[in-house]
């Protein structure tokens, strides 16, 4: 058996080795074919491992720079105003920030259209009328809703990382991802690239060696009142944060109520085999 | 095993009263409590019950999932995210449905394995296993279904690839294409037949088990040295002995399972699903679900014409192929021996099988291109040589090891070379390390 079990590994070695060879040709720095050309970077994030949660904090101030930057391009039609309690404001709070908005609301009992402040009941507004107009206004492609990015976006861990993700709970894949897009239009394209006119390169983008938004973020662009430093890699931080909670708002609650779930399995399995070691304890077999 | 005498003596007036009316206590108690199984089951025999609970599972999920669905592709993407945000344990329903399927496949391939492993599909259980593989087909189609709902950019196109596969048939393919979809691309009528069908067939699947739980009461359960029972002494009843670790499997399985919906519930699904289908947006890799893969990876490795059939209904004939080769087993294995544990020849191929099915699921997952194509073409190979040639002629060709002559005396001797006490893990599956 022990044999088997070696020619085995081996039969398995040679295959990894062989598909390593298989990633790694056609490898090309000015005309890459397999994008992003970087991996993500990893982030520590607060909500990671089995005792995550969220840094309200830090959900605010991604709230912040979401509402003051992205939301200029970027919808979020999923997320509720109401659920912005969730990020530690009080009710009071979330119908001011609401009542900031306007919503086009009716028809009214003559069948007209009317606007009026928003309520905690509603959603973020879209900052253009319909998809059409969203990509009008940003050279064709619309920019993406932002209610579900996080989830949405994660590069391929390949192998065997993908292995290892599964014991080190490894699922931040799309705040690592916004983070590392971010902060990474500071690089230079290698030598011989050509770079689409009207498009910025970026390293990280998942989907070819430069994208149409221009570098969003820069120091100093939101005034943070909680004293956090005011820079692009705090800003990126806390707007992956944010937009994570956005896509997950559940996530606390999914880890804690994990824990119990867990320690309740665990320890039913014990008693079960227990039980088991006692029923069979006279029956070989 | 269990045709015949039945040992229940209702001891109330109430039991009497019911067994002469309708003996559906008689039932339960034969088959659940009185009914003997092997006692030399290893773990591996704890997957029928993990299935059951998994169907049930997902039944029970699903249907409270299809209280707040919305089967209309304008609205069933934003639905599923009302479950997910506004539903009270809405998340956890979905989760546990969506992890569900993937962890329902990962018992169902293990006990596939189990089958493959022990010989369990010989006769006389050829029957047992055809209605397996019919439940293994009815999960596929249930599955793939239950994919395209959440209305992603994977359930469009991965719905868009599948129901294409269909249009290789000569003449009446895209007859059969145009059906399945209810139009001549994937949309709203797709959507809505798809749920109407993603809901009816589980609860075929049920038939189906009961069918196969039906022929398992009949022919009784195989067991690890694939011998016969032959008396009293080979046996225990199914209550406590098989109860208990049945429910000891489960609930080590259930710990698993939890682990995912909890802590990585979107580990085993694409992150493309969280996009909204866009018909007009084609994601860069089209992959299906992870329990796909392998087939997957078949159909694309031929990537060559064969005669008159050209590379495309190739693919299609070996993906189908793989699955329906399934069905013969019992017929392409010429062993006399059941169990891989006396046929070391056999076992060697099985473990090399079983890497071989993983390797395609990873090649699966990959861009058919490169080198890609050429391993999974060799793998393919493999697949089919497995059940083609391997099987039949290592039946005729190989020496097995030398059998016990009953389940009893295959106990007393393992027992007897493992010392006197045997620690329990050790005992628990010694066959599968042989």
């Amino acid at each position: 058996m022990k044999k088997i079990l070696a020619s085995l590994a081996a039969i398995g070695f040679v295959m990894a080795a062989g598909a390593a060879i298989a990633q790694d040709d056609e490898h090309s720095a000015a005309e890459p074919t397999h994008f992003p050309i970087h991996k993500p970077k990893q982030v520590e994030w607060s909500f990671a491992g089995p005792f995550g949660t969220y840094d309200k904090a830090q959900l605010q101030r991604g709230l912040k720079v979401y509402k003051e930057v992205c939301s200029a391009c970027h919808s979020m039609d999923l997320v509720a105003f109401r659920t912005l309690e969730d990020l530690g404001y009080s009710e009071a709070q979330v119908k001011a920030f609401a009542a900031e908005y306007t919503i086009e609301d009716g028809p009214n009992d003559d069948g007209d259209m009317f606007e009026r402040p928003g309520l905690p009941s509603d959603y973020f507004t879209p900052p253009f009328p319909n998809m059409q107009a969203a990509a009008a206004s940003n050279g064709g492609a619309a920019p993406p809703d932002f209610s579900l990015i996080a989830k949405a976006r994660g590069v391929e861990r390949g192998f065997p990382t993908f292995i290892f993700d599964i014991f080190t709970q490894y699922a931040e894949n799309g705040p690592d991802y916004i983070y590392s897009l971010l902060t990474g239009y500071d690089e230079e394209p290698p030598a011989g690239m050509e770079i689409a006119e009207g498009t910025h390169y970026n390293p990280y983008f998942i989907g070819g060696k430069s994208l149409a938004m221009a570098p969003p973020l820069s120091d100093d662009q939101v005034t943070y009142d909680d004293g956090a430093p005011q820079t692009v890699d705090q800003y990126a931080r806390d707007v992956s944060a944010f937009l994570m909670w956005a896509a997950e708002p559940h996530l606390e609650d999914r880890k804690k109520t994990g824990f119990r779930v867990m320690v309740f399995l665990i320890l039913f399995a014990g008693l079960m085999y227990a039980t088991k070691r006692r029923v069979w304890a006279n029956v070989p077999h | 095993m269990s045709e015949g005498h039945s040992t229940y003596t209702p001891t109330t007036g109430l039991g009497r009263w019911f067994d002469a009316r309708m003996p559906l206590p008689r039932l339960v108690y034969d088959s659940f409590i009185a009914y003997p199984v092997p006692r030399n089951l290893n773990y591996m025999w704890t997957f029928g019950g993990i299935l059951s609970i998994m169907l049930v599972s997902q039944i029970v999920t699903g249907i409270v999932l299809a209280m707040h669905y919305a089967s209309d592709t304008g609205i069933a993407f934003s639905s599923v995210e009302k479950i997910m945000r506004d539903v009270n344990s809405g998340w956890l329903l979905r989760y546990m449905h969506a992890n569900g399927a993937s962890f329902f496949f990962i018992a169902v391939y293990l006990h596939i394995m189990r089958g493959l492993y022990y010989g369990s599909y010989k006769a006389p259980r050829e029957l047992l296993w055809i209605l397996g593989c019919i439940i293994y087909l009815l999960m596929m189609a249930t599955g793939f279904m239950g994919y395209v709902l959440p209305w992603g950019q994977m359930s469009f196109w991965g719905a868009t690839v599948i129901t294409g596969f269909f249009t290789a048939i000569p003449v009446v393919g895209n007859w059969i294409q145009e059906l399945l979809l209810g139009g001549f691309a994937v949309d709203n009528p797709t959507l809505n037949r798809f749920f109407a069908l993603h809901y009816l067939l589980p609860f075929m699947i049920a038939g189906v088990v009961v069918l196969h739980v039906w022929a398992l009461h009949v022919t009784g359960q195989n067991n690890p040295t694939g011998i016969e029972v032959k008396s009293k002494t080979d046996t225990v009843a199914f209550t406590p002995y098989a109860t208990i670790k049945d429910a000891l499997g489960m609930i080590v399985f259930l710990i698993f399972f939890a682990y995912f919906i909890f802590y990585m519930p979107n580990y085993l699904g694409h992150p493309d699903n969280y996009i909204q289908a866009d018909p007009l947006k084609t994601p860069a890799h089209i992959v299906p679900e992870w329990y796909f893969l392998p087939f997957y990876a078949i159909l694309r490795a031929i990537t060559f014409n064969i005669g008159p059939i050209d590379s495309k209904l190739g693919g299609v004939l070996a993906m189908f192929g793989a699955i329906a080769v399934l069905f013969v087993v019992p017929w392409l294995d010429t062993s006399k021996v059941r169990s891989a544990v006396y046929r070391p020849w056999y076992r060697l191929f099985f473990w090399i099988f079983l890497v071989d099915c993983i390797f395609l699921g990873w090649l699966g997952s990959r861009p058919a291109e490169g080198s890609y194509v050429i391993m999974a073409q060799i793998a393919t190979l493999y697949y089919f040589a497995f059940f083609i040639v391997i099987m039949p002629v290592l039946g005729l060709i190989e020496t097995p090891r030398r059998l016990p002559n009953s389940i009893t005396e295959a106990v007393l001797e393992k027992n007897k070379a493992g010392g006197a006490v045997h620690p329990e893990g050790a005992a628990a599956s010694p066959e599968i390390r042989g």
